[in-house]
């Protein structure tokens, strides 16, 4: 019956005076990766904090790898690894002997342990390190190894708060890579949160997250159409004759953007060889460009994730948390 | 909504294990807990080094130093040897107290939430700290204790094993105490403040470093109400009577404990240590539970 790795209705959290999470519906399909996008402050961690059974709800249910994250907390967290968006490392400790803590409080079977540890090590590229200190490794290596504990007993649903945050593009395509490489090699379900709008793009599905609400809900490209439009940018000498020639031809209105003209159309590919044969300008170069998901956001908020932050202020859970600010 | 897809289960090389749970898991989660605190122990040298040290000083300093002036107070025993027993409980009560302090430390660097979300009992990862800072403390306990002929104290297994089981309550109940503390306070800064302002007094309140002959009646008031008292007495009660010491100077150096007149037993004094600790150890689960 449960083929939903996450399933959500009505999900409600308030911190007083503040709805932080305000009726959230969502199904997760098990081995999809989902991923839950919004500026800071949205509500993503604390949604994420819920279904991980760290919070409990005001109100809604919400069932993970099929059991109530209320009434089988325990089931629930045995059932889930979880990569948390600040560092919870042991760095007195060597990454093996976090990975052997981890090993033990989730109970996975001893003569699993060293097989299952080499594997998630040598997935993230740390075999080498296991004896070093964590507190030698450097920010993205800590990073990997969380993901490797999160990984270590075999979760039916991995939670990855913010994974690449702070951490240089290098480092985060590289754990992107270890990401797609884990729903390659083990059957699991990643939910994932981020706010970075091209790493949501890596995602099978996307929810979109504004001030604790669900404001769209699909795949990339689904919500990428949704908004329409691709733009296309020409080099021309003569923008003059350009912009005359596109509005009594194509019956298109240009722009002039960065010193190109740009003009909005449906299937922009299958437009570039039509306007070099038919606008009778010369033309020097031609850009196309899909709309990004960061036009979906602005087409949902009306702002820009950017701009979203700055009004949000910071993430109530992490305050609440992280209990040291 | 997109439509539900299924994959294909074969394709899987990594077998999904649910782990079992039950008390099997909160005993592994107790002994990783424990285990996690010896390692942290054994690695931070400076701490085994600085918590012995504080008690040698009162052992060799100020006991060196006040020795003349109390010789006509301690019967002829050397005062030194008289102390020995408040520093065994004293070297305990710090080690514990710094092993509660990496409750707050997980606190602080995130670790307490790996803990917390780990499917095992609460209760269990409590337990492990407690267990853990006995151990390590108790440990410490041991190497003041080797010192006991520089004190003019023979060694004798009888009064090893006492003080030892003393030891390791003792410093259960500390760690228990400190945790209870720990799980409320985020800064490393705040706790070490009230870890001073609580433990000093309830150390002199104690009679680690004197006598529980002829006190003013408020401190005899306050050294009952101190539950270090409880620990401290079976410890000098264990060494002394390895000791040959005249009449006169047990009944002077080693009165016993009263409550309005009634002579308490020495295993009533254990009693009251375990009940503490045992108490300090629900508060601090409930607390932790809530964390």
């Amino acid at each position: 019956m449960t083929d939903l790795a996450v399933q959500v209705r009505g999900l409600v959290k308030q911190f007083g005076e503040v709805e932080a999470v305000r009726g959230i519906d969502l199904d997760v399909a098990a081995g999809e990766t989902f991923g839950f996008l919004g500026p800071n402050g949205a509500g993503k961690s604390t949604t994420i904090s819920m279904l991980c059974t760290l919070l409990a709800p005001d109100g809604g249910s919400a069932l993970v790898a099929g059991h109530d994250v209320v009434r089988e907390r325990d089931a629930v967290r045995r059932n889930i690894g979880l990569v948390f968006q600040d560092p919870t490392l042991d760095g007195y400790l060597s990454a093996e002997q976090n990975l052997r803590f981890h090993a033990e409080l989730y109970g996975v079977p001893k003569a699993l342990v060293p097989d299952r540890m080499r594997l998630v090590l040598e997935m993230v590229g740390l075999w080498e390190r296991r004896s070093s200190l964590v507190q030698t490794y450097s920010g993205g290596m800590k990073r990997r190894l969380e993901i490797a504990r999160g990984l270590l007993h075999a979760p039916r649903v991995l939670f990855l708060d913010e994974p690449t945050v702070g951490l240089d593009p290098q480092t985060r395509s590289s754990i992107w890579g270890y990401i797609e490489q884990l729903k390659a090699a083990e059957d699991i379900t990643i939910f994932l949160t981020t706010h970075y709008m091209d790493e949501a793009e890596h995602c099978d599905r996307i929810a979109i997250i504004d001030q604790g609400r669900v404001i769209a809900l699909d795949t990339p490209e689904a919500l990428k159409a949704s908004v329409g439009k691709d733009r296309v940018q020409l080099q021309v000498d003569d923008t003059d004759a350009a912009i005359d020639a596109l509005r009594e031809r194509f019956g298109l209105e240009a722009t002039i953007a960065e010193g190109h003209v740009t003009v909005a159309v449906d299937g922009g590919e299958a437009f570039v060889p039509r306007v070099f044969a038919e606008l009778g300008v010369p033309i020097r170069g031609v850009s196309v460009a899909r709309p990004s998901l960061d036009d979906v956001f602005m087409s949902y908020t009306g702002t820009t994730i950017r701009d979203a932050e700055t009004a949000g202020g910071p993430d109530p859970l992490t305050r609440m948390m992280a209990g040291r600010h | 909504m997109a439509t539900t897809e299924t994959r294909p289960a074969t394709a899987s090389p990594v077998r999904v294990v649910i782990p079992p749970g039950g008390w099997r898991a909160d005993w592994r989660g107790i002994k990783v807990v424990w285990q996690r605190e010896l390692i942290r122990f054994w690695r931070d040298r400076l701490r085994i080094v600085t918590s012995l040290l504080q008690p040698l000083i009162f052992l060799f300093v100020l006991g060196g130093g006040l020795a003349n002036i109390a010789s006509g107070g301690t019967e002829g025993v050397d005062l030194r040897t008289f102390m020995f027993p408040g520093v065994l409980a004293m070297a305990v009560l710090f080690t514990a107290m710094f092993s509660a302090a990496s409750v707050v430390w997980d606190r602080e660097y995130g670790f307490l939430r790996e803990m917390l979300v780990a499917p095992v009992r609460r209760g269990s990862i409590v337990l492990g700290k407690c267990f853990g800072g006995a151990t390590v403390a108790a440990f410490q306990g041991v190497i003041v204790m080797a010192l006991a002929p520089l004190v003019h104290v023979p060694y004798s297994v009888s009064m090893i094993l006492e003080v030892l089981a003393l030891q390791l309550l003792l410093a259960f109940m500390i760690t228990a105490f400190g945790v209870m503390a720990a799980v409320q306070i985020s800064q490393m800064q705040a706790f070490m403040a009230l870890m001073q302002m609580v433990v000093m007094p309830l150390l002199f309140l104690s009679g680690a470093l004197f006598p529980l002959t002829g006190l003013p009646h408020w401190l005899a008031v306050l050294n009952r109400l101190d539950p270090l008292t409880y620990a401290v007495n079976p410890i000098r009660e264990a060494v002394f009577a390895n000791l040959d010491l005249t009449p006169a100077a047990t009944a002077a150096l080693l009165p016993g404990i009263t409550w309005f007149g009634w002579n308490v037993p020495i295993a009533v004094q254990v009693l009251v240590v375990a009940l503490c600790a045992l108490a300090a150890l629900e508060i601090a689960i409930v607390k932790f539970k809530r964390a």
